[in-house]
């Protein structure tokens, strides 16, 4: 246990310590030494930042991403049942999803101008929707044909073969989708912040680099860091929770 | 219910699936020329596809246009280049030796969900709104995709294929070449065209944002400039972009794996 602490802590430390002692007498007015940086963290992110820039964030990121996974698993369900929908919508789609998802801003500011929340949450749902609409679109696709026949033997009602076959079977495919859908938000969080004097935690961080705040943007960026990680920890737990039983059919397919 | 109503559907009158999606692109096109014409949607917000595919056509004849276009591809070439080339040495050097590979993990799993937007403010400071800023990003980004999908591949090695070559006293380069290299090139190929993908994006948002020249700075300034439809023909090009990216990556994987049992068709 103890090896594979140090072995997993071994390399991050060797890091941070190398950053520390290699920028510690650092005068250069881009890379101030960690010291600094580490000294600004609590002044920084005090309590008015946290509720104004922080919360606000991630609220509008939690908002776009759960309406793009409601969304985005019923059309997709929708249109993955459905050969000829399936074939009408496959060119359109894949134009679509080809967008790079922040060009959506400047056409959703064309509408809107772009001040108040719901037009970053609409940014969001937006960038976050494709991702999670083809893969369930192909996970419903690759539905077992036999699993489908022997629901309808059974007369399993609609909605129990909505829950039980279809939604279960495309759950790996939804989740590989929400998972590229929730490293899309967090871009799409910070860039629709960078668009109009708002708070939040991308404007927040360009305020700093504008005002030349030096070790206060490095916090901004260190935490933006943190989140990324913490949030795909956090999909990695609910994946391990809800897939459960994928990992254990493949642990014994894989034995025989 | 619709189970039922398809399957009689597509047995009896089966229409080919590609005239399916050239119909539904016209639908798309159909509705958007609809919408503003019947006032549905303010045709100041969105004006009517025809509008747009003539401003696309109109775009197509300026110098300035494929200058721009020309700076969005070449920046995303290098940077895809750049980080395809980094991602393959550093992950068969990394995946090959099992130490490194111990040491490594967590290192990349912290430095992998950074968002790649998160160093935007930083390149502003040291490299402004040169090329070099979105090249950092773009860099930054694709390296990781081609990074983690290598490392998979460098471990699905057939552990008895590399005892073999062991064995018969494989040189280390020739163990890379013979034995690693074709396990890893699948893994290797799927990275190339995550990544290639993803740099598009950047490449786009770094221009969009910072204000590097190209594509997505020219949509940013026909934006906000007001000219709608000059911004929609631009989205419209950066979409195509992408799905020409797309497609052409999905057939460098066809090609580089025409060996690989996922692609040949005889077995």
């Amino acid at each position: 246990m103890t090896r594979r602490a140090l072995v997993a802590l071994g390399l991050p430390v060797v890091l941070v310590a190398t950053w520390w002692v290699l920028s510690a007498g650092s005068t250069s007015f881009f890379w101030p030494p960690l010291s600094a940086i580490v000294a600004a963290f609590p002044t920084t992110w005090t309590a008015d930042p946290i509720a104004h820039d922080v919360l606000p964030s991630l609220a509008r990121l939690t908002a776009g991403y759960l309406v793009a996974l409601v969304v985005g698993v019923a059309a997709g369900v929708a249109i993955g049942s459905d050969r000829v929908l399936r074939a009408l919508c496959e060119p359109v789609l894949e134009f679509l999803r080809a967008i790079p998802p922040p060009v959506l801003v400047p056409v959703i500011a064309l509408f809107a101008g772009y001040t108040g929340s719901t037009t970053k949450v609409v940014t969001i749902a937006l960038g976050c929707l494709w991702p999670i609409l083809l893969n369930t679109v192909e996970g419903v696709r690759s539905l077992d044909e036999v699993l489908r026949d022997t629901a309808r033997s059974y007369r399993l009602g609609r909605l129990t073969t909505l829950r039980q076959v279809v939604l279960r079977g495309s759950s790996p495919r939804i989740a590989a989708g929400a998972r590229q859908a929730l490293s899309v938000g967090v871009i799409l969080m910070v860039i629709s912040e960078l668009f109009g004097a708002d708070r939040g935690l991308g404007a927040a961080v360009v305020r700093f680099q504008r005002g030349f705040a030096i070790p206060q943007m490095w916090t901004g960026i260190i935490l933006l860091g943190l989140l990324g990680v913490a949030l795909s920890g956090l999909f990695r737990l609910v994946e391990h929770r809800t897939l459960a039983w994928y990992r254990g059919l493949r642990q014994a397919e894989r034995e025989v | 219910m619709t189970g039922a109503v398809t399957a009689p559907r597509a047995s009896r009158g089966r229409i080919p699936e590609p005239a399916l999606g050239v119909l539904g692109l016209a639908l798309l096109v159909a509705v958007v020329e609809a919408l503003p014409r019947l006032g549905l949607v303010d045709g100041r917000f969105l004006p009517p596809a025809t509008a747009m595919l003539g401003e696309l056509g109109h775009q197509l004849r300026l110098a300035e246009f494929w200058v721009a276009a020309g700076q969005t591809l070449g920046g995303w070439a290098l940077g895809l280049a750049l980080a395809v080339v980094a991602g393959v040495v550093v992950g068969v050097v990394i995946g090959g030796v099992g130490f490194l590979r111990a040491v490594t993990a967590s290192t990349i799993e912290f430095l992998r969900p950074i968002p790649s937007v998160a160093l935007i403010p930083l390149v502003v400071l040291v490299h402004g709104s040169r090329p070099e800023s979105a090249l950092v990003l773009v860099v930054y980004a694709a390296f990781w995709q081609v990074l983690v999908q290598v490392l998979y591949g460098v471990a699905d090695v057939d552990p008895v294929v590399r005892d073999t070559a062991r064995s018969y006293r494989f040189s280390r380069w020739t163990v890379v070449r013979a034995v690693v290299w074709p396990t890893a090139l699948p893994y290797v190929v799927t990275g190339f065209r995550l990544a290639a993908s993803v740099a598009l994006i950047l490449e786009v948002t770094a221009e969009l944002i910072i204000g590097v020249p190209g594509l997505g700075r020219s949509i940013g300034v026909a934006q906000s400039s007001g000219a709608v439809t000059q911004t929609y023909a631009l989205v419209i090009v950066v979409g195509l972009l992408g799905v020409a990216v797309n497609t052409s990556a999905r057939f460098v994987e066809r090609r580089a794996l025409r060996w690989h049992t996922s692609v040949r068709r005889d077995l």
